[in-house]
């Protein structure tokens, strides 16, 4: 499995660039870097800052995409280490007090650092992160 | 009817080796003593048999008046309903013991059993002392100890009396005054002393209640013995001759003129009895005879005094508990060493310091409260106007040696622990009002370390602090659970809770009341703010009034479900939207809220149509399994009475909503921190035992307050009679049918940490009912923590229930119209979440698997077979089993 190096992409542009920008309907898309090339998930404007969404990958795998209050983009793996399911996407974001951005799971609530797909709570576990880009 | 209980736990094969104790009278301080025994293994190791006169165990004859306020004999009981059962004791009720044979090492109940004993433990308690006057015994004539007495007098007064007198102005002259009052009969009090009280207070602490009683409408008839009992030509009671040569009209006579101990038994069976009766009793609480003990208020203590208060009772309990412990260790192995070098524990006497309210005044007295001491001085704060009268006794050096509080016994709980000792300022600022008297400087922290904080479990200030610096605890609640302070009458809980405090100050934890890292404020101070404010939005609550570093931030998963519930709470009279995940309000919800439906382990969700009341017509449940059958949904009923259907996919929801609305159904909030359900029995429309339309209530309660969010999930329960099938008791709000109407229960709660509702308000016709639970919602909602369910937050206020009643029945706040208006809005506002959901492609878009493949079922959603249904199929998820992370913020 690649050790994905969790990084930013901060969208290009003036300031972050928050998705279903007032007017303007030119499809901004979601991309992820997968096995080195850019996979497309979906337009942005289907992303809630805040929250995440699930997406397949071309060969099964599940990743869980967010965007933060920032307009920033973020992936890690979807599967949830602590219990097996398939429902990182669904937690909550939030930020530590050191500031880094995570995720806390729905199910057992262990918080996993949005950009490192390092788990907060218990430093020997982890998930897969990926870097991403709004473009 | 109930003969002997059968134990549960199997009894060793040979008694001959077990060895047997009896234990004769099961009150307050026999229940005590059964539950030292059990904490010190003794039940393990012997036969434990106790013979009970009275046809229910033990109950709390304290609280006894209470029944009149609408608690029911079952609320009084002391003992767990299993605590026998779980520790193999054999309760005998109703069959008293009748004679002992020292010799024989026997005792014969009234019914024949006998039973031999090693050990014979006696907690006959006392009995009430009737005077002898002529006509004593005449009809409506009674006495006031047990709850059958009560039940007599209930009956007596209901049919056949409109005045009632009762002999004897003491302390349990005045709780059965008030219980003649409550039943609504023109009540007197006859009492031969010169004042009220005559035992606890002195003169000026009379006066103020004797002023304060006239006030209530009694009347009270002082220096005045009873000469005879007039009965009329049925035998019935029509008045009372006085000493004083006058005449008293009453229907009714209550005898209240102290009490005797009940040592009959003992002094039949030739143990040494008092001169003025009692068991004597050593330090150690055994009688003449070693194999024979005598605890309570039958026994003669070892000081020479007998006590008539349950706290010394429960201190000779222990006592007595503590030296049969060790006898039995001893001669299961005689060459133990015992107690280890620790001393024995004895009992020498006990402090008869009281706090109570009677007829609603608080009255108090501690130490020598007559100023018996030689050379002692008085301090004396007296306020006819309020009725308040307050007397300090200080010794020659200042020393506080004890006092009387009538009409504001706050200081109590401070000022008993500073007796014997000179406290920090002078005395006259100890009884001046707030404001006027004690510097504030003066708090818990001014007592001595060996000042005994908690009079009923005898715990130090001492012990107290350690329990927070040895045994870390870092609560009120640990505290009370390590070293038992505050559980027992309560009166000191508040000086618990600021040595507690200050304690933790002290050591440096710093007692940060915050919801979270984001913010500062508790949950309560952020309903506050978003109320005053208006804000509907998080970020703006988070910008303008989170912690420094977090503004601007994205806020944590603590808050925003939090802050997201508050706005939700208010969002009809913020003018926002109710919908939940409209907006920003979209990305603060849970997983469960954010779907609508509750997260399973798997990654599916779970269904639970609401079914108000329980009530649900076949085609309805007909739908039900309709559905289940055609998504293929594993179904089972719930505790709340309705269906749950588990197994749906995210994308599956709407579809199986849309049919689901299609039949009728509305959201049953079984995801949200929301009311849940309100469970009922069939009630009076079918049940012979019924009083009232339960099922009508519930489904109307269940209607009025679906969709309400607040800070913990919310349940609910009407029961059609007091037999309470709906187990209303257990639940947040809690409704009871009575003959007259309804009585309303809050606080009740079920799960790991179960607690029994208390009565807010009894005899409620429907429409104040309503408006009870509607303020008592709305005032929880408004001042409970995060995640903090209604038990926790009764016993966490200050104040507790008390105050919970002057808020929502008396209003003392002022607050009531408001909460009326707040509840008036939501009812206005309510839409079902689910319809809204459906009939919005927005709101529907949500509900994919896949963002990339809206079509895509999840593959790691499967399931297999189990009996008949199906369930996950975990193999494909297979991970390490790991532990749950508690989330940081508030405990909830």
């Amino acid at each position: 499995m690649t050790t994905a190096l969790g990084r930013t992409a901060v969208p290009t542009g003036t300031g972050p660039a928050r998705p279903a920008g007032s007017g303007a309907r030119a499809a901004v898309r979601v991309e992820l870097l997968v096995d080195r090339r850019w996979f497309g998930v979906c337009d942005a404007d289907l992303l809630t800052p805040g929250r995440g969404v699930a997406a397949l990958l071309p060969d099964g795998r599940q990743v869980a995409v967010f965007l933060d209050r920032g307009g920033i983009a973020y992936a890690i793996g979807n599967q949830d280490p602590f219990t097996g399911a398939y429902v990182l996407s669904r937690g909550l974001l939030g930020r530590t007090a050191e500031g880094l951005p995570f995720v806390a799971s729905p199910l057992l609530k262990q918080r996993f650092d949005l950009r490192t797909g390092q788990c907060l709570d218990d430093e020997a576990v982890a998930v897969a992160a990926y870097a991403t880009r709004v473009a | 009817m109930p003969g002997p209980t059968p134990p549960i736990r199997s009894t060793p094969a040979n008694p001959a080796e077990f060895p047997t104790l009896v234990l004769v009278g099961h009150g307050m301080v026999g229940q005590r003593f059964l539950e030292a025994l059990a904490d010190r293994g003794v039940t393990e190791r012997a036969r434990v048999v106790v013979l009970c006169e009275e046809p229910r165990p033990a109950y709390d004859r304290v609280r006894l008046t209470s029944y009149f306020s609408g608690t029911s004999p079952e609320g009084l009981s002391l003992a767990e309903p299993d605590f026998m059962a779980r520790h193999g004791i054999e309760l005998h009720l109703g069959d008293p013991a009748e004679s002992v044979d020292r010799e024989a090492r026997t005792v014969t109940s009234r019914a024949g059993l006998v039973f031999a004993y090693d050990t014979l433990v006696l907690a006959t308690g006392s009995y009430p002392f009737v005077p002898p006057v002529p006509g004593k015994d005449a009809a409506g004539c009674f006495v006031y100890r047990t709850i059958e007495d009560l039940l007599a007098i209930e009956e007596y007064a209901k049919a056949r009396a409109a005045t009632g007198a009762v002999v004897g102005g003491g302390l349990l002259g005045l709780e059965a005054a008030g219980a003649l009052k409550g039943l609504g009969l023109d009540t007197h009090i006859v009492e031969f002393a010169p004042r009220l009280m005559p035992v606890q207070v002195d003169e000026g602490g009379g006066a103020a209640l004797l002023r304060t009683i006239e006030g209530m409408g009694l009347t009270v008839h002082t220096g005045v013995g009873t000469q005879e009992v007039v009965s009329g030509d049925c035998g019935a009671v029509t008045g009372m001759k006085l000493s004083d040569g006058s005449a008293l009209a009453t229907d009714l006579v209550v005898f209240s003129a102290g009490v005797r101990p009940r040592d009959q038994l003992a002094r039949d069976c030739g143990l040494e009895v008092g001169e003025r009766g009692g068991v004597a009793v050593d330090e150690r609480c055994a009688t003449t005879d070693p194999a024979v003990y005598a605890i309570g208020e039958c026994a003669l203590a070892a000081d020479g005094r007998v006590y008539g208060l349950v706290a010394p009772g429960y201190e000779m309990a222990e006592t007595a508990a503590d030296a049969i412990a060790e006898r039995l260790a001893a001669s299961a192995d005689p060459g133990a060493p015992g107690n280890s070098g620790r001393a024995p524990s004895v009992f020498q006497g006990a402090d008869t310091s009281t706090k109570l309210k009677l007829l609603g005044v608080d009255v108090a007295s501690f130490g020598d409260a007559h100023g018996a001491a030689p050379g002692c001085l008085d301090v004396v704060y007296s306020d006819s106007r309020s009725g308040v009268y307050k007397k300090l006794v200080v010794g020659p050096d200042g020393a506080l040696l004890g006092g009387v509080l009538v009409g504001d016994a706050e200081a109590y709980g401070m000022l008993r622990p500073l007796t014997g000792s000179v406290p920090p300022v002078a005395p006259e600022q100890l009884v001046l009002p707030a404001g006027l008297g004690a510097p504030a400087a003066l708090g818990p922290s001014a007592l001595p370390d060996e000042a005994v904080v908690c009079n009923c479990h005898n715990v130090t200030k001492g012990t107290i602090r350690a329990a927070v610096t040895d045994h870390s605890c870092a609560t009120v609640p640990a505290v009370k659970k390590c070293t038992k302070a505050g559980t027992g009458c309560g009166s000191c809980v508040k000086v618990l809770t600021s040595l507690v405090n200050e304690e933790l100050e002290a050591s440096g934890v710093s007692v940060d009341k915050g919801l979270c890292g984001c913010f500062a404020q508790t949950r309560t101070e952020l309903y506050e703010i978003v109320r005053v404010r208006g804000l509907t939005g998080y970020a703006r609550v988070l910008d303008e009034h989170g912690r420094e570093a977090a503004r601007g931030g994205d806020g944590c998963e603590v808050c925003k479900p939090a802050v997201a519930s508050i706005i939700a709470s208010l969002a009809p009279t913020l003018g926002a939207s109710g919908y939940v995940l409209d907006g920003e309000q979209a990305s603060l919800q849970d997983t469960n809220d954010h779907f609508l439906a509750n997260l399973q382990r798997n990654g599916s969700y779970s269904v639970v149509p609401r079914v108000p009341g329980g009530e649900i017509t076949p085609e309805k449940l007909i739908v039900i399994g309709e559905v289940a059958r055609d998504f293929g949904l594993y179904t089972k009923i719930t505790g709340g009475q309705r269906i749950d259907l588990f197994g749906a996919r995210v994308d599956q929801l709407p579809l199986i909503w849309a049919r689901l609305v299609d039949a009728g159904f509305e959201s049953g909030h079984a995801y949200g921190k929301a009311l849940r359900t309100v469970k009922s029995c069939v009630g009076r429309t079918w049940c012979r035992y019924g009083v009232q339309d339960s099922v009508r209530m519930a489904i109307g309660l269940e209607l009025r307050y679906r969709g309400l969010r607040s800070p913990h999930k919310l349940k609910s329960a009407v029961s059609g009679c007091a037999r309470e099938c709906a187990e209303a008791r257990g639940k947040d709000f809690g409704v009871i049918a009575t003959s007259s109407g309804w009585n309303l229960y809050v606080g009740g709660n079920g799960g790991a940490d179960p607690r029994h509702a208390d009565l807010l308000a009894q005899d409620l016709d429907d429409e104040e009912l309503v408006r009870l639970i509607d303020r008592f919602l709305m005032f929880y909602i408004r001042t409970a923590d995060r995640l903090e369910r209604t038990s926790a937050w009764l016993e966490r206020i200050e104040g507790g229930l008390d105050h919970v009643r002057e808020v929502v029945v008396e209003d003392s706040l002022g607050l009531c119209a408001e909460l009326e208006r707040l509840m008036a809005d939501h009812v206005a506002h309510y839409r079902d979440e689910w319809a809204a959901t459906l009939e919005d492609p927005d709101r529907l878009r949500r509900f994919v698997s896949f963002v990339n493949a809206p079509g895509a079922p999840d593959p790691s959603v499967r399931f297999v077979p189990e009996r008949d249904q199906m369930k996950p199929d975990l193999d494909i998820l297979a991970g390490p089993a790991l532990p749950v992370r508690t989330l940081e913020g508030n405990p909830a």
